[in-house]
């Protein structure tokens, strides 16, 4: 194989398995609660990857991504409720379908407007969302949201039901989430390095001359609305079992000002940027929120000093850093 | 030789400004065809309706015998017709590679490939290797196209628009901005590709050695309407060229 003689990319792939390689084995030495944490931290990195392909990769910043986490949280919810559901699988296979119709709507709304317009009616629609999950209580529990139950897993091969269920399905479900963003991850990798992943950053850098080497901008934008979508969906689809209740706060606009968030911190221009400021991110919060009633104000003081001290996340440091290293270790 | 692109009577005004004031445009095919005029004499604007950056008020486009006045950017694309801008236009954060191969993707209908790497295709990275080849820029592959030095941007600007492999290749100012010297090299590049590659080229150049140097036929606008239409000998004797290079209105 050509991939596996060129250098560069055999080294991305031994980090790449250096680095599953530590996360396969790190619930072996911390307990649930940190599994569950960096569960969480797996899920939001989902999300993020999802956000980063407008953003990074299209330059469309999106508002209103809560409404497709929120999407994918209440479709569970829903079928769970009214279907009477229970296996994750079904759970994926039919909630990413309807998340991806409705991204696709969505998208078919925005795309044709760029710059602050699209970042107001990401918003626009999603507080529509929010709005409809607050007000239509007797579809969607209202402010007090919708309990989910513990989903099966692997096609109800794997329940979890009487004493230490809870440690059980926490241990058993980061593998799952584990395995499902390996997967994300390879395939937000081959849709960026792709034609497709190439013509976006096309669109992103030069929106004129894309157009003049024959590519049709809005389809283009259209179809990274729904796979962003999509994504950010399917990480709602993974996060309501683990957090055993959705609520409206998920479709709110602070929720969108978080994957924002994730993005900037991790760095927008780098494909790992989104992954690693999603766990970041969920430890920062969590640790926050756990040790002052201020945590509000101390991440906005970290969102702060991100934009002026390191503009380009934490990747985008580390690599300028990597970089300088390298530079004065030439002769 | 054969007509290959015609505008007939050709109409656009902005305001009181006529940038196109009913312009009647014969290219023919094979040709390498400088249009020239002060700034302000309306060659980027015919530009422009050619390639479906601006609509006209009036009049038509036919190329290759068919009406393409209604068509747009990416129809125009197909049916042959390519530019470059007047302002270097690349994708400043992609390398020099991505940047040709996308012309290559796009022409070929593969721009759209989504569950393979843009890498892994043979053929692309052939012709995208060739192209860069061809304009000097093979060293410079891997590098990102916002890091090259100003010369080197406006070969891959023509690089970009050529690998479309077009039958018409406008080229807005091709050697703006940079130095005499590079200059020279920059319109023996291009002259030698687009030659070799019988693409018919039409140049808007300001620099009338490299005019005279380099031009087939050479059209003169002013004010939005045709002056002077002939060889680089026929203008060099005109007389109501010469007053307008000189800066004299021809009323003078």
């Amino acid at each position: 194989m050509r991939w596996l003689r060129d250098r560069s990319k055999l080294q991305l792939a031994a980090a790449a398995a250096a680095a599953l390689a530590v996360l396969v084995l790190l619930p072996l030495f911390i307990g649930v609660y940190q599994t569950q944490l960096l569960t969480y931290g797996l899920i939001a990195a989902i999300a993020a990857l999802g956000f980063n392909l407008l953003l990074g990769y299209t330059g469309l910043l999106s508002f209103g991504h809560s409404a497709f986490f929120g999407i994918g949280a209440y479709s569970v919810a829903f079928l769970a409720r009214d279907a009477g559901i229970r296996s994750m699988e079904l759970f994926i296979l039919v909630g990413l379908p309807i998340s991806a119709l409705l991204s696709a709507l969505f998208g078919y709304i925005c795309v044709r407007h760029t710059r602050i317009f699209f970042g107001i009616l990401t918003l626009a629609l999603s507080q529509v969302l929010y709005s409809l999950a607050y007000k239509l209580f007797w579809v969607t529990g209202g402010s007090d949201g919708l309990r989910v139950p513990r989903p099966t897993l692997l096609a109800g091969l794997v329940s979890f039901s009487g004493s230490g269920s809870y440690q059980r399905f926490v241990d058993a479900y980061y593998y799952y989430v584990l395995a499902m963003f390996a997967v994300c991850v390879v395939v937000m990798w081959v849709i960026v390095h792709s034609p497709f992943g190439k013509s976006l950053q096309a669109i992103r850098d030069n929106e004129v001359r894309a157009a003049f080497l024959g590519l049709r901008i809005s389809r283009f934008r259209w179809v990274a609305f729904l796979i962003s979508g999509t994504f950010t969906s399917l990480a709602g689809i993974l996060w309501v079992p683990l957090n055993g209740l959705t609520t409206p706060e998920v479709l709110y606009w602070p929720f969108s000002g978080e994957i924002v968030f994730t993005a900037l911190l991790g760095g927008f221009r780098n494909f790992s940027g989104p992954i690693i400021g999603g766990i970041v991110f969920t430890y920062l919060k969590t640790y926050a929120v756990a040790t002052t009633e201020y945590w509000q104000l101390l991440l906005g003081v970290v969102l702060v000093l991100l934009i002026l001290v390191l503009p380009t996340g934490i990747v985008g440091a580390v690599s300028k850093l990597v970089d300088k290293l390298k530079a004065k270790g030439k002769p | 030789m054969t007509v290959l692109l015609q505008t007939v009577d050709l109409r656009k005004q902005f305001g009181e400004t006529k940038a196109c004031d009913g312009v009647n445009f014969v290219v023919q095919k094979g040709e390498f065809l400088s249009l020239v005029g002060s700034n302000g004499a309306g060659k980027t604007s015919l530009v422009n309706l050619i390639s479906a950056h601006l609509q006209p008020d009036s009049g038509q486009i036919l190329f290759g015998g068919k009406d393409i006045t209604f068509m747009t950017v990416s129809e125009r694309i197909k049916v042959g017709i390519a530019r470059s801008f007047q302002i270097v236009n690349l994708f400043d954060g992609l390398s020099v590679f991505d940047n040709v191969s996308l012309s290559v993707f796009s022409r070929d209908g593969k721009a759209a490939k989504i569950t393979s790497l843009a890498e892994h295709d043979d053929d692309v990275r052939r012709e995208t290797l060739e192209v860069l080849g061809q304009f000097g820029l093979r060293e410079k592959t891997a590098v990102l196209a916002g890091g090259l030095a100003q010369g080197e941007r406006k070969l891959l600007d023509v690089a970009v628009a050529y690998a479309l492999r077009p039958k018409l290749l406008f080229l807005d100012e091709p050697t703006s901005g940079v130095s005499t010297h590079e200059k020279a090299q920059i319109m023996d590049t291009v002259s030698s590709v687009v030659r070799a590659g019988t693409v018919t080229a039409v140049v808007i150049e300001h620099d009338m050695d490299v005019v005279f140097r380099y031009s087939d036929r050479i059209v003169m606008m002013h004010e939005g309407a045709f002056l002077a239409d002939g060889t680089p000998e026929q203008i060099k004797a005109n007389k109501d060229v010469a007053n307008i290079l000189l800066g004299a209105s021809l009323s003078d």
